[in-house]
């Protein structure tokens, strides 16, 4: 791992002819070339099972890859309970027995950070995603869409550099979904980091990123790759727009190999 | 509706119990019926308030050789269990015989242990004999029953192997480690009281269990009805605690332990 190259080459993430095999024999994914700039916010988008969450596995460094090399830039410092990686998964992941602070304080007790510095930090990353009054509730007396809340606040608790999400509003309703999606884009304008999102959205990912990359079916390859330009901020307008409907045709057409059946996916 | 649910459930039960008996004194009464064939439940009363001094401390006895058993059964089923859990091949080697132990029934082990052990102690190692198993097979099962991406997010912050055991599995085994607590409560008694049984009729002993078998040897029947409640109403104790103790633990944020309108 070269991490100061990727440094340099200002690059968030960087993958090089990575390829993941599972036990089975299976090829989940590649070989698979990716470069993601800081501060991007990147959709990784495909069909179920095209390796999209392993590639970010991968990244998050849950996961070793079979072939190739995965690079992550690394801040110089973890000291202080700053962690450069944010995971927010598909469930909001949280621990049934701990209050909303206590979920959210996970990261910062794990570094040994103090009571006070985290407390202060939790009440931070809480009002971030607009959850400040209910920190001493209990995950199960929240609303799906609260609970996601709770799992973005812990991701960024650690004031991560690279926020990796893996489909984090797939199980929400609509309405709850395009809430999240403002947020999310109004955090990321805010705290200007890097995001890489997967989702099986082509709504979603071209709403809410900069680049979108179309993966293939299963083994997981890069398809094609759009860039969405728009005048920022985007918003309710920009979702009815004639601009965001022509970019999710064209994102669209690309994804039809993937369920047209071609691959027999 | 509800309410009227609930004021039944609680009723009914005990309704059932004042039937039971008042039928049980009829037929005695009217059958007339000797007490050293069959006491009427007011004759098992009225035994259990005048031999209240041997039968409390045969109580006392008991509870202390139940409750010795069940902290041995606690602590080394859960100890076993993280030890298990931290060591694939102490699994392998050891889980067998944990198997065997709790296979064997207990009542044939007692004698062994009697002529091996001192008394005392071996009677707390029967409690625990049969006690620590449901602990421990809980304990493992809950160990391994750890949300498979909240394991990934303790990995991803560079949890070390304490870290991991003590804010994941154990919070999230315990739910399933008090299931065995509860089990293990009233198995601890029934091991407590198979080994003064065993001990008993090697001519010692002092509990409640040995004090039914003596009753017997002279047909003092009430007695022996008298130190069966005692041990009934000790098992219903010991269960009901335990569960309370649970539900305490798990209100905030355990289903078994949360309300139904949820």
């Amino acid at each position: 791992m070269s991490e100061t190259d990727v440094d340099a080459a200002d690059l968030a993430v960087r993958l090089r002819a990575v390829i993941k095999t599972y036990d089975s024999g299976v090829t989940a994914l590649g070989p698979l070339d990716l470069d993601i700039a800081k501060g991007e916010f990147v959709s990784l988008l495909g069909p179920s099972g095209c390796g999209k969450s392993t590639a970010l596995r991968l990244i998050a460094g849950l996961a070793a890859p079979s072939a190739g090399t995965v690079d992550v830039s690394h801040r110089a410092s973890k000291a202080d309970g700053r962690h450069p990686i944010g995971f927010v998964f598909q469930e909001p992941t949280l621990m049934p027995w701990a209050s909303v602070r206590d979920n959210v304080r996970l990261p910062l007790k794990l570094a040994h950070v103090t009571v006070t510095e985290a407390g202060r930090r939790i009440d931070e990353a809480l009002a971030q995603v607009g959850l400040a009054e209910f920190a001493d509730a209990y995950p199960r007396e929240l609303s799906g869409g609260m609970k996601m809340r709770v799992s973005l606040a812990r991701a960024l608790v650690t004031d991560p550099d690279i926020l990796l999400l893996d489909e984090p509003f797939a199980a929400l309703d609509e309405i709850t979904r395009f809430r999240l999606n403002n947020d999310l884009l109004e955090l990321w304008r805010k705290l200007h980091k890097t995001v890489i999102f997967v989702t099986h959205s082509v709504f979603e990912s071209v709403y809410l990123s900069q680049r979108v990359i179309v993966m293939t079916a299963r083994p997981g390859r890069l398809a094609r790759e759009f860039r969405v330009t728009t005048s920022e901020p985007r918003s309710e307008q920009f979702r009815t727009s004639a601009e965001y409907a022509a970019h999710c045709r064209e994102v669209s057409g690309a994804l039809a190999p993937s369920y047209s059946g071609q691959r027999g996916a | 509706m509800s309410s009227l649910q609930n004021i039944g459930r609680m009723l009914l039960p005990v309704v059932v119990l004042a039937v039971g008996l008042a039928l049980w004194e009829l037929v005695v009464r009217v059958n007339d019926i000797q007490p050293y064939v069959l006491p009427s439940p007011y004759v098992v009363f009225q035994t259990l308030v005048s031999d209240w001094t041997v039968l409390s401390e045969s109580l006392g006895v008991t509870l202390l050789t139940t409750l010795e058993g069940f902290i041995a059964a606690a602590v080394g089923g859960i100890a076993l269990a993280l030890l298990f859990n931290q060591s694939k091949w102490l699994e392998y080697s050891l889980f067998p015989y944990a198997v065997i132990l709790q296979v064997t029934p207990v009542i044939a082990i007692a004698p062994l242990l009697l002529i091996y052990l001192p008394q005392q102690t071996a009677v707390i190692v029967c409690a625990w004999i049969v006690g620590f198993f449901p602990v421990l097979s809980n304990t493992t099962l809950g160990l391994n029953s750890v949300d498979r991406n909240l394991a990934g997010l303790f990995q991803l912050y560079g949890a070390s192997r304490l870290q991991t055991l003590r804010y994941l599995k154990m919070p999230a085994a315990l739910p399933y480690i008090l299931g065995g607590l509860r089990i293990a409560g009233g198995l601890s008694l029934i091991g407590a009281v198979v080994a003064e049984i065993a001990a008993g009729s090697a001519g010692s002993g002092s509990g409640l269990a040995f004090r039914i078998a003596e009753s017997g040897y002279r047909l003092n029947i009430p007695r022996m009805f008298a130190a069966l409640l005692l041990l009934s109403v000790a098992g219903i104790v010991i269960y009901g605690l335990l569960a309370l103790g649970s539900h305490l633990v798990l209100r905030r944020w355990h289903e078994s332990a949360l309300g139904k309108e949820n």
